[in-house]
């Protein structure tokens, strides 16, 4: 059976995008993992309960798993040596970025917003968001995927991984990208809420400036910026900066809270650019549950403290995140 | 410096669209409009002027002949000048084939630096910033949210889209490729637009770049498409009711689902 080549998210691969790879990546071969750090054992037992027949490591004195042009020359030397069945990447920014380099190195096709796969391997892919899909194949190369991991549903299925360690050479144009830190006070408790990442948003379903306090607990529980719609801000319950409509901030995070917002044209104008969006409001029929992703009819007053202990739970016990690995 | 900004046109709405019979996606006839995530590429450059010197900005798109429009409004938003690739066999050409030729175009075009906005605005084109970079052998910044553009290098800031955040640095030159956090475009000026009327759009072929055309297009293709059926759109999504903490458990699995957890 042919290799195929999962890209592991992270440095150790611990993370489910990964467990999602290697579920759609057992219908075309072996999945091979390649890693962006060094084996552990705990990560080793986890890729293994969804199947890992081997492990490439990072090699020890590497760029390290963090640089993308690292993870293109594992994967391009692993192609060129094995000639796998396919090459299987999350398709987040570090994953598009990995794909395309890949792609063009080993003049290869490449098919991103893949949401699931078939054997062959055909490609479903989601394109103009969501309204149609679209069955691909690659005809030149090894086939690149860039999958969207939140579309499968992860199934496990034990094997005994191998750990292989390969020797890569690095070339210099590796170390062309530097991280940098931070400067100080750039990536303080709040983010800007214009460029931030996770945006927590109150309306006026939140009632009063003291429940308010709410939407900031959430939005530092997540590490976002706090924002309020038109009516929050009109009342005084969160400064007029954190506005967030048409003619405040708009604003394109990667997820979007929106918290006892009904969902105005003008406020929706303003968010309408964000990945996720999840909303909790009491009326079933508010118009922001047409623009979400995930909506919860509930009382924010009792679902947001309720979230907040969950949340608190499962950071306190990181094990539950392998438990909901296994029950999805 | 020299600044490229790679521009594309996408259709205004997504009401009325259809597939041609080769599969491709028809667009005869809707009107189009530059993509968001350029508008605002082509506004990164001219801001730059205000830190580095003699900023020359040069909009490049690809496509048939009405993406002449894009590059107008990236004129109007205050590019310099502007080339238009047309040519009949670019038709149909996949993401490597697009980065194949503008690629080609920044290098006959020389560069210090290469804008684009990244993708998400249409489908199946969102690795190609990270194409063109490869192809140059320049380092390539990716989804930018901040960008600061030094004399000789670049510094980005970003998150891995899980919150997770970074900032970035490399030398110039280099391939940038921002999201719309970077903020809305500004208003033209009125000199501006009017001054959009008297600049150069040059009108490159495949010939010009000594691309072959069968590198390109339907023919030079490393991906097909075997079939498209209409799909009702992924929102409306799920609404879930009930006791406050079976849905707060619910959320929390959701959002542990996409790794914001």
């Amino acid at each position: 059976m042919r290799q195929v080549l999962v890209l592991a998210e992270g440095t150790t691969g611990t993370r489910r995008a990964t467990c999602a790879l290697l579920t759609v990546a057992r219908r075309l071969g072996a999945p091979a993992v390649v890693l962006g750090g060094p084996a552990d054992p705990a990560g080793t037992a986890l890729l293994g309960r969804f199947g890992a027949k081997t492990i490439y490591p990072m090699p020890a004195p590497g760029p390290g798993g963090q640089s993308a042009a690292a993870r293109v020359e594992m994967l391009v030397e692993l192609a060129r040596r094995t000639s796998p069945a396919a090459i299987l990447i999350a398709s987040g920014r570090d994953g598009l970025e990995i794909a395309g380099r890949v792609g063009v190195r080993l003049d290869s096709g490449v098919l991103s917003d893949v949401v699931d796969v078939l054997d062959g391997p055909v490609a479903v892919q989601s394109v103009r968001g969501g309204s149609y899909l679209v069955r691909s194949r690659v005809v030149r190369g090894v086939p690149v995927l860039a999958v969207r991991t939140e579309h499968i549903t992860v199934v496990p299925d034990p094997a005994t991984p191998a750990v292989r360690q390969v020797r890569v050479a690095f070339p210099a144009g590796v170390y062309a990208v530097r991280t940098v830190r931070p400067r100080t006070g750039r990536t303080s408790a709040s983010p800007e809420l214009s460029t931030a990442a996770v945006v927590v948003t109150g309306g006026r379903g939140v009632g009063s400036r003291a429940a308010f306090d709410l939407v900031n607990r959430l939005a530092e529980a997540l590490g976002g910026a706090a924002g309020g719609s038109h009516t929050a801000t009109e009342l005084g319950w969160c400064p007029r900066k954190a506005l967030v409509d048409q003619v405040g901030t708009i604003v394109h995070p990667s997820l979007y809270l929106a918290l006892g917002v009904s969902g105005s044209q003008r406020h929706c104008a303003g968010m309408r650019g964000a990945a996720t969006i999840v909303a909790i409001d009491s009326d079933p029929a508010a118009p922001i549950f047409r623009l979400s992703d995930l909506g919860v009819v509930g009382d924010v007053h009792q679902v947001v403290p309720e979230l907040l202990a969950e949340i608190e739970r499962r950071r306190a016990q990181p094990v539950i995140s392998t438990r909901t690995v296994t029950e999805a | 410096m020299r600044v490229v900004v790679l521009v594309k046109q996408v259709p205004s709405e997504d009401v009325g669209l259809s597939f041609a019979p080769d599969l491709t996606v028809d667009r005869g006839g809707l009107p189009g409009v530059l993509s968001a995530g350029d508008r605002i590429a082509v506004d990164q450059g001219l801001r730059l002027a205000v830190r580095v010197r003699d900023v020359q900005i040069t909009a490049v798109t690809m496509g048939p002949l009405s993406a002449r429009e894009a590059l107008r409004t990236a004129l109007l938003l205050g590019a310099d000048n502007a080339v238009h690739i047309l040519d009949e066999a670019l038709h149909g050409s996949d993401a490597l084939a697009t980065s194949l030729v503008l690629a080609a175009a920044a290098a006959r075009l020389e560069f210090d630096l290469v804008l684009c906005g990244s993708a998400s605005a249409d489908s199946g084109m969102s690795a190609v910033p990270a194409m063109v970079a490869e192809r140059l052998a320049v380092p390539g910044l990716h989804f930018a949210d901040e960008l600061l553009v030094r004399e000789r290098k670049v510094e980005i800031h970003r998150d891995d889209g899980h919150g997770d955040l970074r900032v970035l640095v490399a030398d110039l030159p280099a391939v940038v490729s921002i999201t719309e956090r970077c903020g809305e475009p500004r208003y033209p000026r009125y000199v501006s637009r009017v001054d959009a009327r008297e600049k150069l759009i040059s009108t490159w072929s495949l010939g010009t770049l000594s691309i072959d055309p069968a590198q390109v297009g339907r023919r030079g293709a490393a991906c097909v498409v075997d079939a498209v059926t209409p799909h009702r759109p992924a929102r409306p999504r799920a609404l879930v009711e009930g006791d406050p903490t079976s849905t707060a458990v619910r959320l929390a699995d959701f959002l542990a689902e996409r790794e914001f957890l």
